[in-house]
């Protein structure tokens, strides 16, 4: 006969300060854990979520970043116009955008220093192609002007990035005119201005990609291979998700560090957690062998107390998220290794996260409880009755 | 019976919580030693002698952008610089993309190069084979131990930002005080394969002749390029280092809050332990009362426990680290040249004595107080 669950939740309120504390040491781990695992599915989710399946973003062959030196020439770019599948706007105009990046160092807010930021010249085309960006305030570039548009991230996070502010690229400064919201995507973490008079400042003759859209997913991926098989046109056809997709690596150091820190957490609230556990099992020395005598197995004081531990350790895992959640949704930043410029994502308390940092508080729970219940349950009733 | 012999009988009066106790508290200080560490060399590192000497100078707007050739003639030109070099991030491929193969390469002058890091230690014979092969490269004795390089070998890198594949032979091996993981060849070989890299270059370093005029050639050189049409950026080796790190993000904020919970974590199992052990002894502090045992004494009997067992946890989980980073370190990749001083583990263990003591502090308070008739009825 099972013990009931509500014997343990007693015994848990009667020693409330050991509860609490040993709750709190779970709850800070967890909440270590929750910290590390939202940073990482932020940083993925600002990957996934930038691509369009029908977009082929196309590079210099050889190359697997837009930042690579050399790049899309002209000619090529128009042949990519007249490629069958390739799709059109309402006034008639193949969507191919040929596209440059430069990187600008700006100072982050708050004095943490300064670091690159992606600078993406294109055309209204390449704007209307991705039709998740849309305008917050101020407006869009001028062609032929010498003007910016900023993230909303990058507005936020940064000194002198505000609409009148400007930024210096090249020959001259850029006033900032309008802040687009990149709805959480690597595009968040970008300055965009007019490519037409970057190539004036700048004497490029080539493109650092070529954006395509293709009329449906079928045509993307012919698209893709069209480009790569041409030998003509040296280029490196990818499909937009996975372009993105591959700059997820960026959250490597995050990932490696993050995981040390938790796993080692762990191990020492596993520690605390078998304590408090050994506590509640030798104050109870004679109640367990009374629960005995009246006829409890062994098995279900075994199971009692791995409960008492599971519960305890499910108390330090809703603890632990209710304190992380107030950061849910804030913003930071860490090198993309691909461009070597910061991209921006917000901390995202998914419910993958949040799943999985309760079974990582249920599993410090079992190691941590394991030891004690197996010693409440063995031990010998007569001496015990004495104690 | 001496007070510290009373002390350590105590502390190990039940012995599976203290040692669970030390083991949790262990635990969470060998990973605040790990964050000192990591903090302290990232942050607190003494530039070497030679890298006190040296400044980098870049395009002004950001490292992305070359500078042209010939102001190496210029930063010549400027009083108190020594020496100069050209070097140009190359970021190709070895063998695939997995990080364990990365490392980094630059293309570069073999006739300067070790003028200007005159600290790495490279054999005269070595070095006469590298300056006279073209498609020569020298490597760090590091890199050469991990990957089983030896003088002879040849190395395919894939360009990954230049549309060039290098095919090199190693001519030498060179021997840094501190690792760099870096591989330098001949930057001609990626000027015959993308010809429009030819004439300019990456960045410069630049050797001064005192770690004092560091400074003094830092703005020269930036005011002879004041007006020019690539303005420069110049600063010493180790701020231009610091740069880096700080594109990684707010390392410190993340660093910091990590330290902050795993504080309070060993603050709260010790709390914890300690709470436990005094509530079983209210008897027993009765009866030291009634011998005579002042408050005070009491007092610091119960907080020495608490500090003894958290230092001696501190003192397993920092040697642990110790053990750990230099095995790291060994490897190489992310944690090449990190190591654990003695100063780092007497950060961690006055750390884990502070905690203690506060730990301790407010049951051990309550217990000294506690009314000799009250404690000696006291069932536990």
């Amino acid at each position: 006969m099972a013990i009931p669950l509500s014997y343990n939740v007693r015994n848990l309120r009667l020693r409330k300060s050991l509860t609490v504390m040993t709750a709190l040491g779970i709850a800070l781990t967890v909440a270590t854990a929750v910290f590390i695992m939202a940073l990482l599915a932020g940083l993925g989710r600002a990957f996934a979520t930038t691509g369009d399946p029908l977009n082929v973003l196309m590079l210099r062959k050889g190359s697997d970043s837009e930042l690579a030196a050399g790049g899309v020439s002209r000619d090529a770019m128009q042949v990519l116009k007249d490629l069958p599948g390739v799709a059109k706007n309402s006034k008639g105009e193949p969507l191919v955008s040929g596209e440059d990046i430069l990187i600008v160092v700006m100072a982050r807010k708050g004095g943490t220093g300064e670091t690159n930021v992606t600078t993406r010249f294109l055309t209204p085309l390449g704007i209307e192609m991705r039709p998740k960006i849309h305008l917050t305030a101020g407006r869009w570039f001028t062609p032929g002007q010498r003007e910016v548009v900023v993230s909303s991230s990058i507005n936020r996070r940064f000194e002198h990035a505000n609409i009148g502010d400007s930024v210096h690229i090249g020959k001259g400064d850029w006033p900032i005119v309008g802040i687009f919201d990149g709805s959480g995507t690597a595009h968040d973490s970008e300055i965009w201005g007019d490519i037409n008079q970057l190539v004036t400042d700048f004497e490029r003759t080539v493109y650092s990609s070529v954006l395509v859209r293709a009329n449906d997913p079928v045509a993307a991926l012919a698209l893709k291979n069209r480009a790569n098989d041409d030998q003509r046109l040296e280029l490196n056809g990818l499909l937009e998700p996975d372009y993105y997709a591959s700059q997820t690596k960026s959250g490597a150091p995050i990932k490696i560090v993050g995981w040390i820190v938790a796993f080692i957490m762990a191990v020492g609230s596993c520690f605390a957690a078998a304590n408090t556990m050994y506590a509640a099992v030798a104050y109870r020395g004679r109640e367990i062998a009374t629960l005995r005598v009246i006829g409890f197995s062994r098995p279900s004081i075994l199971t009692s107390f791995m409960l008492e531990s599971l519960l305890l350790s499910l108390l330090g895992a809703a603890l632990g998220i209710l304190l992380m959640l107030p950061f849910n949704g804030m913003t930071t930043g860490t090198q993309n290794q691909v461009t070597f410029s910061e991209v921006v994502f917000s901390l995202q308390m998914t419910p993958v996260v949040v799943m999985s940092a309760i079974i990582f508080a249920l599993f410090m729970g079992v190691v941590g409880g394991f030891a004690p219940a197996w010693h409440a349950s063995r031990r010998d009733i007569l001496s015990a009755l004495r104690d | 019976m001496t007070l510290t012999r009373f002390v350590s009988k105590n502390a190990f009066r039940n012995k599976r919580r203290s040692i669970l106790t030390i083991l949790s508290i262990g635990g969470s200080l060998l990973l605040l030693t790990f964050l000192i560490t990591i903090w302290r060399s990232f942050y607190d590192s003494k530039p070497s002698e030679e890298s006190a000497q040296r400044l980098i100078v870049r395009h002004k707007v950001s490292l992305v952008f070359n500078l042209p050739s010939y102001y190496r003639q210029k930063i010549q030109a400027i009083p108190h610089v020594k020496e100069v070099v050209n070097e140009q991030w190359f970021g190709g491929q070895y063998m695939d993309d997995k990080p364990e193969h990365y490392f980094a390469q630059f293309g570069t002058d073999p006739q300067e190069l070790f003028r200007v890091y005159s600290e790495f230690k490279i054999p005269a014979d070595q070095l006469a084979a590298w300056q006279h092969d073209r498609a020569g490269a020298v490597v760090d004795v590091g890199l050469a131990n991990k990957f089983h390089w030896k003088v002879g070998d040849r190395l395919n890198i894939t360009g990954k930002i230049f549309p060039v594949n290098l095919e090199l032979t190693i001519r030498g091996v060179f021997t840094p005080p501190d690792p760099t993981q870096s591989m330098y060849f001949n930057k001609d070989y990626i000027d015959e394969g993308f010809p429009k890299l030819k004439g300019s270059e990456g960045f410069f370093a630049v050797l001064a002749d005192a770690p004092d005029s560091v400074p003094g050639v830092a703005e020269a050189v930036d005011e002879e390029f004041r007006n020019a049409d690539r303005p420069t950026k110049t600063e010493s080796e180790h701020a231009f280092q610091l740069g880096f790190i700080g594109m990684l993000g707010n390392i410190k904020a993340f660093i910091m809050s990590i330290c902050l919970a795993v504080v309070f974590t060993i603050l709260l199992v010790s709390a914890n332990t300690m709470a436990m052990s005094i509530r079983e002894r209210t008897r027993e502090v009765a009866v030291l009362k009634t011998l005579g045992f002042t408050r005070n004494s009491i007092l610091a009997l119960f907080i020495g426990e608490a500090v003894s067992l958290a230092v001696v946890g501190g003192f397993i989980g920092s040697m642990l680290c110790y053990f750990i980073v230099t095995g790291m370190a060994a490897q190489g990749g992310y944690f090449t040249g990190m190591k654990v001083t003695p100063i780092t583990i007497a950060a961690a263990l006055l750390i884990a004595a502070v905690v203690g003591f506060a730990s301790s502090f407010i049951p051990s308070y309550h217990a000294a107080k506690v009314n000799i008739v009250d404690g000696l009825r006291h069932i536990g």
